[in-house]
């Protein structure tokens, strides 16, 4: 069973350390006091709260209701009462809050009425509803809602459905022990999705330094009897867990950034997202726990079921945190994030909690100036030649960055690692995409004002025009009635008329004749701007309009008044 | 606030500098063997003029000394211009050419990483069109010993032209001018013949073809370390090789043959250490080919046609300018953007 | 002599000739300059620079009339943005225009608004909703801070809110990277 393998450019490797935290089984978590579960954890848009302060919630009830196209649910991960839908510091680097259900657990963890499904007799449409409001998403850190990703390309079909359990990160071992332990229900979950996606092949690509985590998948597959799916051992090198870099490396397509990899016939999962739809579909659980690695600066690193919301310090605390640990950080050394307290809750996206202290990750020597010596371009999976994005950005020549493919970088965190000027190469680069990405915005809010203004202005226009138009009609009906009225008077008796009108006395008629005037006096100074720049039907337009308001201006000089002057 | 990678290899700008300083062991062994201890003494003027001078520009400039004094770049810079000089060049010589290094091209260009040019090249080229004559006298091997050196290089007695003589590269150029002379005793000699001479050994000069051995030797050291990669002192050697064997090919009396370039002179030295000096060679891989094959030449073109001893120094100023365009239009395409 | 003036002259029909089928054939509608310029400013319409919204006062530019200097929202980014584009001297923002504030956006308090319209009227990109005697309230989406709704409203109802950064507006800091002599040991600390 010699499959060829591709390989991708550059990669590191990094220290594993991986060993310490698979010694033990996966375990369980006692219930915290209190559960804060935000309500944006998935990539798009911000779920609606669904539940109110005072509610009383079962394990699994929806708590946040997926938001447009780009959205998916939130859910309770215990029973209890909620105690409050307020913003929380959530586990980001900017240290911002974002709204969070907070759930204090009644302790008998009481499951609702729970919706199983068969996928294979429900249309694909409704299971990816199904998915969305169970609130399934990439396990893998990306935290991408997986139903979007659960659409074959234009052709119906999928060459490969790629499961990702390389696990490349040093110091995260959650794929690895959820492989040993729970490869059948996960290959359950696979066999759903390459229902869904009508995949020809299945490659489930482990990182060879988890001999036990291949056994154990091949043992699952030999076991289900299927064909088409093969567990595959890949070399290691960090980054080969990379989406792109895995499907690079088992297949040897390359999907090229802004691309959907279903156009190149492959779609790619994490294997953890494999098991919670597995057990979304068949157990009808909607996904509120997670496997998560904590490791590092601790005594016992292990493997943990942690329920979604679970506070951090809550869970490090399981497993003997040191008396130096100074930082948690979410992921592993190469990608993940410094938090910035102890007690922001676990999310869909931890993965692992890395534990640290100043010795276990001192900070870097003193940065040199770059001296162009290639390593990073050298080590970087994407092909870029990281220096020069390094100068652009520095330098905030924004344009030049992406001329140079700023947004291939995957901030894998390779380029930093190799550097021997101790440059924080990624940090430049985010620097440069989120500065990217606020110019976009801000673009784009000054583009949508300027339609606003310039619409707004036409309106006025416009409203000045029809404005016109109305006086203009509403005066040539009161000329024709005034005109019927001269006919008809005299028929019926030409001496009544002067007599039934009370003649107007002067100063009526001077206030009269000064607001006439003042309506000239406007008009004359409104007409060069109406004329200027119109439409021949906008003017032929206007020529009428001027033409009845002499009609109507000619009877106004007369000694008859208009009637409702 | 430190943010991710927390992790980083044990790499810095003076691991590198002193991997390329060790390299650079093995040839300057095989140079004391063959020309005396001399040359120990030019690499120690060197060496302490590059560091004050690199001191004085640190704290003008308001930079950290500590840091920047001990990433060794100065120290290889000095190193590469004692090597390049003559040995028996007096010490202000010396001191000039490294303080012009240091100083003017690389920090008043902004320090480390950031000069254009490579400093130990410029410095060589600005003394030897300041002081063509000093700059190219060169003891034959064994010719001097330890204590004339001394006296040559503190200012003793200077009797130019009865102690030294030219560089083999300069003598077989001049042999073989001569030699296309009908008038010349020597006309119709080949290059081979003409070789015969004492200043010549097996494939260059006599001992210099050690030297560049030891530098050979050291250089695939560095890219077994991946100080350094293959790309530019393989396009540069098998650029010079083609160059010269073409020529060679068609007029074998007239031209040097290709072997004894590429063992003469700082081919060698040029290949491995100098040309892929990081800062100021190009960085594409398809670059750094371009880049040394130019170099290569370039650096044939003056040694054969032009009038100083060497064109290593030239060439690599010249191929300097080019850097940036090269860099600019060999960018490799990224992942995903192949057209493979 | 001849010669010499036949070659002149004949140069100079062959340019000339050249010059004016490239105005013809390269001729372009409109001032891009203006285009140019407008791009630049912030479209707050905010009238802080004289000039009523943000194309007459790119008009104004282009036409000399007007200095750089004198767009607060636009701050001394966009300064420097129309220096470059100008090729003129940075100045910087001039004092009689106003000052540069964090972006912000118009709040109406509900309980006080007596639905007088005013502020509809006078907001340059119809981002208040209401109408008559009804409460009014403002679409923070649309809002670009122009400030010019405070005035107009009689019961002072309107007040100006700076945009709170949230996760999908945070920016990533520029890298702390000098290594100065004094910095060094500080850095270590915090690190």
């Amino acid at each position: 069973m010699l499959r060829k393998l591709f390989k991708f450019h550059g990669g590191v490797k990094p220290q594993t350390n991986k060993e310490r935290s698979t010694t033990a089984p996966i375990a369980a978590v006692p219930l915290p006091d209190r559960l804060v579960i935000p309500l944006h954890q998935a990539v798009g848009g911000h779920p609606r709260p669904l539940v109110q302060p005072g509610d009383r919630v079962f394990k699994g009830q929806r708590i946040g209701g997926a938001d447009g196209n780009l959205s998916s649910a939130v859910h309770a991960s215990t029973s209890g009462l909620v105690r409050d839908v307020a913003p929380a510091v959530m586990p980001h680097t900017s240290g911002l809050t974002t709204l969070s259900v907070i759930i204090e657990p009644d302790g008998e963890d009481r499951w609702g009425e729970l919706d199983k499904v068969n996928y294979r007799s429900t249309p694909p449409d409704e299971l990816r509803d199904f998915l969305r409001d169970a609130g399934v998403v990439g396990l893998g850190g990306a935290v991408f809602p997986s139903y979007l990703k659960l659409k074959p390309g234009k052709e119906g079909k999928l060459k490969t459905l790629v499961i990702n359990g390389a696990e490349c990160e040093p110091f995260i071992t959650c794929d690895d022990m959820l492989m040993r332990e729970r490869a059948g229900d996960m290959l359950k979950g696979i066999l759903a999705m390459r229902h869904m996606l009508q995949a020809e092949e299945v490659l489930i690509g482990i990182e060879d330094n988890k001999p036990q985590a291949v056994a154990a998948v091949q043992a699952a597959i030999a076991a289900s009897g299927q064909s088409g799916i093969e567990a595959v051992a890949i070399p290691t090198r960090y980054p080969a867990g990379g989406a792109k870099q895995l499907i690079r490396v088992l297949t040897g397509i390359e999907v090229p950034h802004g691309r959907r990899s279903t156009d190149f016939g492959v779609q790619c999962f994490n294997v953890g997202t494999a098991f919670s739809i597995y057990e979304a579909l068949e157990l009808g659980r909607p996904l509120i726990s997670r496997l998560v690695t904590v490791a590092g600066n601790v005594d016992a690193p292990r493997n943990y079921d942690v329920l979604i919301g679970t506070p951090m310090d809550h869970l490090v605390r399981l497993a003997g945190p040191r008396a130096d640990t100074d930082r948690y950080i979410m992921g592993g050394p190469m990608m993940g994030v410094r938090l910035p307290a102890f007690d922001v809750p676990v999310v869909k996206a931890t993965n692992c909690i890395l534990v640290g202290s100043e010795a276990m990750f001192p900070a870097p020597a003193p940065e040199m100036p770059c001296i162009r010596c290639g390593e990073c371009a050298k080590a970087c999976p994407a092909d870029l030649a990281p220096f020069e994005l390094y100068w652009f950005s520095r330098s905030k020549n924004f344009g030049k960055a992406q001329e140079y493919h700023l947004f291939d970088c995957i901030e894998c965190g390779c380029c930093s690692f190799v550097c021997p000027s101790h440059i924080p190469l990624v940090d430049y680069y985010r620097f440069s995409k989120s500065e990217i990405w606020a110019r976009e915005r801000e673009k784009e809010a000054a583009d949508a004002a300027r339609d606003r203004f310039e619409f707004k202005n036409h309106r006025q226009e416009r409203e000045k025009l029809e404005k016109a138009e109305k006086l203009a009609a509403k005066a040539a009906a009161t000329r024709e009635k005034v005109a019927a009225d001269g006919a008809t008077a005299p028929a019926a008796g030409s001496d009544a008329a002067p007599a039934a009108k009370p003649a107007p006395d002067a100063a009526k008629r001077a206030l009269i004749e000064a607001a006439m005037e003042k309506a000239r006096q406007q008009k004359a100074q409104a007409a060069p701007r109406n004329t200027e720049q119109l439409s021949p039907d906008v003017q032929a337009e206007i020529a009428d309009i001027e033409a009845r308001r002499e009609i109507v201006a000619k009877p106004a000089a007369s000694p008859l008044p208009p009637q409702d002057a | 606030m430190i943010n991710s990678p927390f992790v980083r290899k044990a790499a810095s700008v003076q691991s590198v500098m002193l991997q390329v300083l060790l390299a650079l062991v093995p040839g300057i062994a095989a140079y004391v063997w063959f020309f005396g201890a001399g040359i120990l003494v030019q690499i120690a003027i060197a060496s302490a003029a590059a560091l004050a001078g690199e001191a004085a520009m640190l704290a003008i400039r308001g930079k950290p000394k500590a840091i920047f004094l001990t990433d060794l770049s100065a120290v290889v810079t000095a190193w590469l211009i004692a090597l390049t000089f003559p040995p028996i060049a007096p010490w202000w010589l010396t001191v000039t050419g490294t303080l012009l290094a240091v100083v003017v091209v690389k920090q008043l260009y902004g320090g480390l990483g950031q000069n254009p040019f490579n400093p130990a090249m410029a410095a060589f080229c600005l003394m030897i069109v300041a002081y063509p004559a000093l700059m190219s006298q060169w003891p034959a091997a064994g010719q001097l010993d330890f204590k004339t050196q001394l006296d040559l290089i503190f200012g003793g007695l200077r009797q130019v032209d009865a102690i030294t003589g030219a560089t083999p590269l300069d003598a077989l150029r001049t042999a073989l001018r001569a030699a296309a002379n009908p008038d010349s005793q020597v006309h119709g000699l080949r290059a081979a013949q003409l070789m015969d001479g004492p200043a010549f050994g097996f494939l260059g000069g006599k001992g210099s073809e050690w030297i560049a051995l030891g530098y050979l030797v050291g250089g695939l050291w560095l890219i077994q370390r991946k100080i350094i990669t293959w790309h530019i002192p393989f396009a540069f050697c098998a650029a010079l090789l083609v160059t010269a064997g073409l020529l060679w090919g068609v007029r074998p009396d007239a031209f040097a043959s290709p072997v004894f370039h590429l063992a003469s002179g700082g081919a060698m030295l040029g290949a491995f250490f100098i040309l892929t000096d990081p800062v100021s060679g190009a960085t594409t891989p398809r670059g750094k080919l371009l880049f040394a094959a130019g170099a290569a030449i370039l650096t044939y073109v003056i040694r054969t046609f032009g009038a100083y001893p060497d064109g290593i120094a030239f060439a690599t100023l010249l191929m300097n300018i080019l850097v940036p365009i090269i860099d600019m239009k060999t960018q490799a395409p990224v992942f995903g953007h192949k057209k493979d | 002599m001849f010669t010499a003036l036949f070659v002149m002259t004949g140069i100079a029909l062959v340019l000339g000739a050249g010059l004016g089928f490239a105005a013809i054939k390269f001729k372009v509608e409109g001032d891009p300059l203006v285009d140019k310029i407008d791009a630049i400013l912030p479209q707050t319409q905010c009238g802080q620079c004289g000039f009523p919204g943000c194309r007459p006062y790119a008009t104004a530019i282009a036409g000399g009339e007007a200095e750089i200097n004198q767009c607060p929202p636009g701050g001394e980014e966009g300064i420097r943005k129309l220096a470059d584009l100008l090729g003129r001297e940075f100045k910087p923002l001039s004092e009689e225009h106003g000052v540069e504030k964090p972006k912000s956006v118009a709040i109406i308090d509900e309980n006080t608004c007596i639905g007088c319209t005013l502020c509809i009227q006078a907001c340059p990109v119809d981002a208040i909703v209401g109408a008559a005697k009804q409460m009014h309230t403002i679409v923070a989406a649309e809002c670009t801070g122009c400030e010019l709704c405070l005035a107009p409203c009689p019961v002072d109802c309107i007040t100006m809110e700076p945009i709170a950064e949230t996760v999908d507006t945070w920016k990533w800091r520029y890298p702390v990277f000098q290594i100065a002599p004094a910095a060094l040991g500080t850095a270590r600390q915090e690190a």
